[in-house]
Formats: structure tokens, sequence, C-alpha cells
């Protein structure tokens, strides 16, 4: 079947190297999220899977076969891009069956006209099929870009920021097809991009790529409570995750002259940078922290409160009705055991280390 | 208008270098409008004027409005309608020709080679030579007992330009030759600018080469390459120096050749002057086509 086992893969171009021994497993039927800032090398990735960019050293294994050696036509992946790519001057329709056209695939007409009726239906552009793919608005090239990839029923899917360059409100609404058209294909995804909102909703599990290397492979809820170190703490959540700076002692976290509460077992003396997400910090009359409200940002379900605490920032999130007002003194506590205690040398995440 | 045209935009380069919009006037377009309407308004307005009488520029005779006479002459010559089929006839060879070359040299250079930007140069250098020069060297490659392409053909004392049917090919291959870069020019930067992706997208899709060309490649370079079969089908027409060098043979009398041998050894002014009008109004109709074609091709 389609599992796609990377190992050892390394890729430079001139004197930047985009991948660095990297491994990576995306089982049968999984939605694999990559996600990772530009120049991580997530596009390297999916282009090495693709057979588009031939990696210096390294493994790639689709289903049961090392396709190292393999062309583009041979390795039966679909792409799906950012820029869509669609074939100039065709109607979608032309569109959808180019790939189905391919010599070395052999369909009858009503196979063709078959499966382009289906795959339109599902992303729902029959009414657009005779339309030339100049005459589209952003959202319908995506789709028609969508449809092209599954006329063949791959066994694997390769999405390169496919809805980076849409508008939000069409990008939610993408987001959640794509997903309905993952469980409906029960094929393989391995899907790209720099937006965790998009890693966190959709991927059975999401890879966290930093400068060639994946730091952190794991579900959005291991990956959103459990970070491996402060670099993938900061890069889902949104606000991001709160770094203080302060020191483990006595069983109590130290924040300049404030103590707090937290639930880390085995604590010992130490400098530790504290994480705490800002819905697990509490804005509360008795609190032990005393803080300054730095700016207000409603977003109607909540507001985000950034706080001024000494030279540290922070955000919390309140519910909407939260009545605060600018410059006001609050004072705040958080959930002691929602609280993460990282190295502040190294980033790591003591608990997990 | 004169207050309009001497204010000047303070803000303007000219203004910061001390030009005012008058002196810009007065030292690039006026000298430029003069030279036009002199070379080239005031000779078209003329000739279509004589083209209407008898007058012939070698004589003092006054000229003789004529009405259509000379018209319907030369349309009813038989030997006019043989110049038009050979220059069409040229005009096929050589654009086809150019075409096939400079594309298929363009699909070659559009690529990661070594040295491209040298041999790109090495080849454009035909199109800029003088065209007369390129025909008294062609003259000499051709020569039937000591030129070098007989020589490397093995092809003994070949007549290359005094054989009647094989004349008019020799021409046309010097044209192709010469012009071939031009297309290949424009060409490639019509394939330069096709998608790097939409290749790419074509080989995940299976797509063999020939339906990659003619489904990504020809379409979207059909525009820029149907310039270049307008400018080159413009300039064929018109073909002189290097014909009128290679050969005196009746078969490569195409028009510019036959108007210019009415014109300047007849003296036919007027009866020359409505010849070079058909040429232009048979030019302007065909290149008339071409471009409805490129709009056709554009707004797919």
């Amino acid at each position: 079947m389609a599992r796609i086992e990377i190992k050892g893969l390394n890729k430079s171009f001139g004197a930047s190297r985009a991948l660095r021994d990297l491994d990576l497993v995306v089982e049968d039927g999984e939605f694999f999220v990559l996600l990772g800032r530009t120049g991580a090398g997530k596009t390297t990735i999916l282009r090495s899977i693709a057979g588009l960019e031939k990696p210096d050293s390294g493994m790639v294994k689709i289903g049961d076969h090392d396709v190292g050696g393999w062309t583009a036509a041979q390795r039966d992946v679909a792409l799906v891009l950012q820029q869509y790519s669609l074939y100039p001057r065709l109607t979608v329709r032309g569109n959808l069956e180019f790939p189905l056209r391919s010599k070395t695939r052999k369909f009858t007409e009503s196979e063709i006209a078959a499966r382009v009726e289906k795959a339109a239906k599902t992303l729902q552009i029959t009414h657009l099929m005779d339309r030339k793919v100049e005459r589209l608005s952003g959202g319908e090239m995506q789709r028609v870009s969508i449809g092209r990839a599954i006329v063949r029923q791959p066994a694997v899917f390769l999405m390169d920021e496919p809805l980076s360059a849409l508008d939000a409100k069409l990008r939610e609404s993408l987001r959640v097809e794509l997903k309905r058209l993952h469980s409906d294909l029960g094929a393989t995804f391995l899907f790209v991009t720099h937006d965790q909102v998009e890693a966190m909703s959709m991927g059975d599990k999401i890879g966290v790529l930093r400068q060639g290397r994946l730091v952190q492979v794991g579900t959005p809820s291991d990956i959103y409570e459990r970070p491996l170190n402060t670099f993938v703490a900061r890069s889902v959540g949104s606000p991001p995750m709160n770094l203080i700076n302060g020191r483990m002692s006595g069983g109590e976290a130290q924040i300049g002259a404030f103590r707090l509460p937290v639930s880390i077992a085995g604590a010992v003396e130490r400098p530790v940078t504290f994480g705490v997400r800002p819905e697990n910090v509490t804005l509360q009359s008795g609190a032990p922290v005393e803080a300054k409200v730095f700016d207000i940002e409603d977003q109607g379900v909540i507001k985000v409160l950034t706080l001024e605490m000494g030279s540290d920032r922070l955000h919390v999130t309140v519910p909407a009705g939260t009545k605060v007002g600018r410059d006001e003194m609050v004072r705040f506590g958080w959930k002691p055991d929602r609280v993460l205690a990282f190295d502040p040398d190294s980033g790591m995440n003591l608990a997990l280390a | 208008m004169a207050d309009v045209i001497t204010r000047l935009d303070p803000t303007s380069r000219a203004a910061a270098r001390g030009f005012s919009d008058m002196t810009i006037r007065n030292l690039f377009i006026i000298p430029t409008i003069v030279f036009l309407i002199v070379f080239n308004v005031f000779p078209l307005i003329y000739s279509l004027w004589t083209a209407f009488t008898d007058y012939r520029a070698s004589t003092a005779a006054a000229a003789n409005f004529v009405g259509l006479a000379n018209f319907r002459e030369l349309l009813s010559d038989p030997d006019i309608w043989r110049n038009f089929t050979i220059t069409a006839k040229y005009v096929v060879i050589t654009v086809t020709g150019q075409v096939i070359v400079g594309f298929g040299l363009a699909m070659l250079l559009n690529r990661k080679i070594p040295l491209k930007g040298l041999i790109t140069t090495l080849l454009l250098l035909p199109m800029m030579l003088s065209p007369a020069v390129v025909g008294l060297f062609w003259k000499l490659l051709y020569d039937p007992s000591f030129g070098i392409i007989n020589y490397f053909l093995g092809l003994g004392k070949f007549e290359w330009l005094a054989q009647p049917q094989m004349a008019l090919w020799a021409v046309a291959l010097v044209d192709i030759w010469m012009w071939s870069p031009f297309v290949m020019l424009l060409s490639l930067a019509g394939l330069s600018a096709v998608p790097k992706h939409l290749y790419e997208a074509a080989e995940i899709d299976r797509a063999g080469p020939f339906y990659t060309f003619f489904r990504i490649t020809l379409p979207l370079v059909a525009p820029i390459l149907m310039i270049a079969i307008i400018f080159r089908t413009m300039e064929a027409f018109k073909t002189f120096d290097h014909a009128y060098i290679l050969s005196t043979q009746p078969t490569t009398e195409l028009i510019a050749i036959r108007l210019y041998k009415m014109a300047f050894l007849e003296w036919q002014t007027g009866m020359s002057s409505a010849f070079a009008y058909i040429v232009l109004i048979v030019v302007v109709a065909i290149t008339n086509i071409y471009v409805k074609y490129l709009n056709k091709a554009k707004a797919r």
C-alpha cells in the first residue's frame, strides 16, 4: 500500500542544506502535515517524494518500493501546488482529463468521462466544466487542481501549501473539504504548510520541521500539549505559548518576585523557562502575580490580553465578557498542571528530556 | 497651448536637469517629426499621387493624370502575376523554414547547457549582417566550380543559382540561414516564459513529450511565435538585396526586384508607384489575417 518512508534524506542547494538526514514515516491512509517556516525544507521533501528533485543521499520508499531511481511519472503520486499549475488554454474538463489521457494509462472514453464526472461532483465544479481555466477564481482553480489529482486515484497525495494563495474564508471551507476528501478516499495525504492553524485542524499527525530537520512528530494534541522544545511550543497555537524565564525553587515557580505553584514531577532547584499557553493563564482577584494590561485584542469569542510583567510580556485569553481596561493592574495565576518547564539553554522540554 | 507646453512640472527630472519641456520639444521631438514627414509621410502621399499618373522621373515632361490605368495595366499583366506567385512561394518556403529551424534551435537552447550565452550570440550573428554582403558571400559559397557547398556535399559542379528551378530554393535558403535566428530569439523568450511547474505537473500526470509539447509548450509560445511569423512574412515579401545579388533568373524575380527594375531601370515612376501600392495592400491584408489569429490565440 502507500506508506511513505524516508530514511536519511540529504539535499543541498549550493551552500545551503535544505534537508539534513531526514527520517519520516507517513502511514498508509494518514493525513500527515509538515509544518515549517519558509526555507525549512518542506517543499524539498515533497519534491523528493514526487521525484521532481533528486536527493543527494537517502532513501524514499513508497509502499514496498524503493523509488529512488523512478521518474515522477512512475511513482504514481499526485501533487497539488500553491500556484495551481493548471494547463493553460484548456477547459476545466480538459484539465481534469489530462492525466487520464496519458498513453501509459489505457482508459476508455466512458471511463474517463465517469472519473471526471465523479471528481467534478466531489469538488462541486460541475458547472465550470466547459470554462477555460484562465477565467476561474483562485478557489475554483485550486478545486480544479485538486480534481486533477483525484481523477487518477493515486495512492499518495502530496500538497504543497495548496490553500495559501486563497483568502481566509475560502481557505476554511476548502480545509473542511480536503479533510472530507481524505476520509472518503482513504488515501495517504502529505500536506505541507507554514500555517499552524491548518496543521492543527487538518492533520492526523504533524511533523514540525526546522532547517531541514524534523523536530517533532506527533498528533496535534501531542504537539500542542507536549512540545519537545520551545521551538515546537511556539510553532503552534495562536497566540503562541508564553515563555517566561524563572527558576524552580522549593517545588514552586519563581518568576521575579512572584511565586506560583507548579506540578512538575521531580522538580529540582534550577533555572527554568516556564511555558504556559494563554488559555491556561487565569485572571483572578486573589491570584499570586500582579501585571499591567498592555493591550487588549477583542476577537469576539475571546479577548486576548497582553500583560506586562517587568520586562516580560505574556498573552492571556479571557472570555469576551471580561471587563478590563488598558493600563489596568490585574492579578493572574495559572493552571499548575498545564505549565511546562524547558531548559533555558537547550530549549528542551524537561519532562520529555 | 504654448503656455501648457512651457509650464514646467517642477518635480520632473527634466526640470531637475535644467531642461524645460520646450527644450525637449525643440531638441528631440521636432527633428523626429520633421524627419518622419520628409522621409516617410511625404513620399507616401506623393507616391500615391504619382500612382495615378504617367509620371517618369527620368524626363522633364509634366505628369498627366491617368486615373486607374496603371492599376488596370498591372493587374492584367501576366508577368506581374508571375512575380506574385514566385514571391508567394518564396514567402512560404522561407517563413516555414525559419519557423522550423528557429523554433527548433530555441527548443535546443532552452535548457541548461554550457556556454549557452556564447552559443546564442553566435547563432544570432547572421541576422546582424548586411543582406547585400550575405548575398555576395553566399554567391561564393554556391559557386559551381570553387564553392565550398559543392565541395562538402560532393556535388561536383552543381549549378545552384543557374538552374531555374533550384535558384529560388537557393535564394530562400540564404534567407532561412539569415533570419532563423530572429525566430529563435523570439521563441526563446516565449519558451523561457513557460512556467516550469507546468512541466512538472505534466510529468507527474505522465504526459509524454509530444503531448506536453502540443498541450503546454506550443499553446503558450503560440502568440509570440505568431509575432515572429508576422514580422518574417512582411520582411520576406519585400526581400530584395540578397536575392538581387544572388540570381538574375526570371524564376527568382521577386516583386521587390520587379519593382526596382520598373522604377529605376525602366523609369516608369507612375506605374511602379501603383505597383508598390498593390504590394502594400497585399502585405497589409496578409498581416491582418495573422493579427486576427494572434488576437484569437491571446484571447484563448
